[in-house]
């Protein structure tokens, strides 16, 4: 528990820290690179949170693609030292973000969560990890057990549980808009930088 | 480490990106920024689902894993977002010469 604590304040202030650099920072090229460590702190965030694959598709699609696109279009465009230029908007922008942010902490933490009681966040915990644990040792039956799943039937379910389960179940249809949604977006950006 | 804490921490992340999607008018470092605003709420979910789930569907023992869905989708939404925000960027780069954002102006008349 208390190394869960240390690597969270760590990820914060990694986070936080790497955000405000990416805002404030002149160069565009260190302010992409501040981009990705905030990815990479994010990506350890969904590790702390049992979010094992969203951690990976994390690594892969932000740090490695989108980070990379970013950078790309940053290569390719002129003045990188000192493009990170503000407008004449800073003070209503400042003053916006902070009362926003002061209204978000006011509500997280006056908000009554109903949070999973003991058993049931063990529960839940065995579920959003069971990929992981399957992958070590496939029949850690006891562990699911300890957690709290009684019959064997249950076990069963909790360990075939997944995202891929939910997705192509549950969310199917979203999950086709999305990828329809993706090939449009890829055919349009192709339409637009393609040279007339 | 508990719920609250996170969801700050989310929160402080989503409020720097909008500050940066504001007062910059760098269109790249606006791009940025909605990256980071992006990586906030998907924090918030995850968080979320890790300690709460719905009424109603506690006995679905699948059902836990539904705010990691919805960050599957906006991972894959602000993919979408980036290659088409940066073919922007390239055509507003090669009509104007520039990627300030005060420069956009085309439209306009």
């Amino acid at each position: 528990m208390l190394f869960q604590e240390i690597v969270f304040w760590v990820l914060s202030v990694l986070a936080i820290g790497a955000s405000l650099g990416v805002v404030l920072v002149k160069d565009l090229f260190r302010a992409a690179l501040l981009l990705v460590v905030v990815f990479i702190a994010v990506a350890g965030f969904f590790v702390l949170l049992n979010a094992e694959f969203l951690a990976v598709v994390q690594v892969l699609i932000y740090a490695g693609a989108i980070a990379i696109l970013i950078i790309f279009a940053i290569m390719l465009t002129r003045d990188v030292q000192h493009g990170n230029l503000p407008n004449r908007f800073q003070i209503p922008a400042a003053t916006l973000a902070a009362v926003l942010l002061a209204v978000m902490v006011a509500v997280a933490v006056d908000t009554k969560w109903d949070l999973l009681a003991g058993q049931a966040q063990s529960r839940a915990q065995a579920v959003q990890t069971s990929a992981v644990r399957t992958l070590e040792s496939p029949r850690d039956l006891a562990g699911l057990e300890r957690a709290g799943f009684a019959t064997e039937g249950e076990r069963t379910a909790a360990q075939e549980a997944g995202l891929a389960d939910l997705l192509i179940g549950d969310f199917v249809l979203p999950f086709e808009a999305v990828s329809l949604l993706l090939l449009a977006a890829v055919i349009g950006a192709l339409a637009l930088v393609r040279p007339r | 480490m508990t719920l609250e804490s996170m969801m700050i921490v989310a929160a402080i992340m989503f409020c720097i990106g909008l500050y940066g999607t504001l007062a910059r008018s760098n269109v790249l470092v606006v791009l940025m920024s909605l990256e980071l605003m992006f990586n906030g709420v998907n924090l918030t979910l995850v968080a979320l689902a890790k300690y709460v789930v719905p009424v109603g569907i506690e006995d679905n023992i699948a059902a836990v894993l539904t705010g990691q869905v919805f960050a599957v989708f906006i991972i894959t939404v602000a993919a979408a977002e980036v290659a088409l925000g940066l073919g922007i960027v390239f055509a507003m780069y090669r009509n104007t010469e520039s990627v300030d954002l005060a420069n956009a102006t085309e439209l306009r008349n």
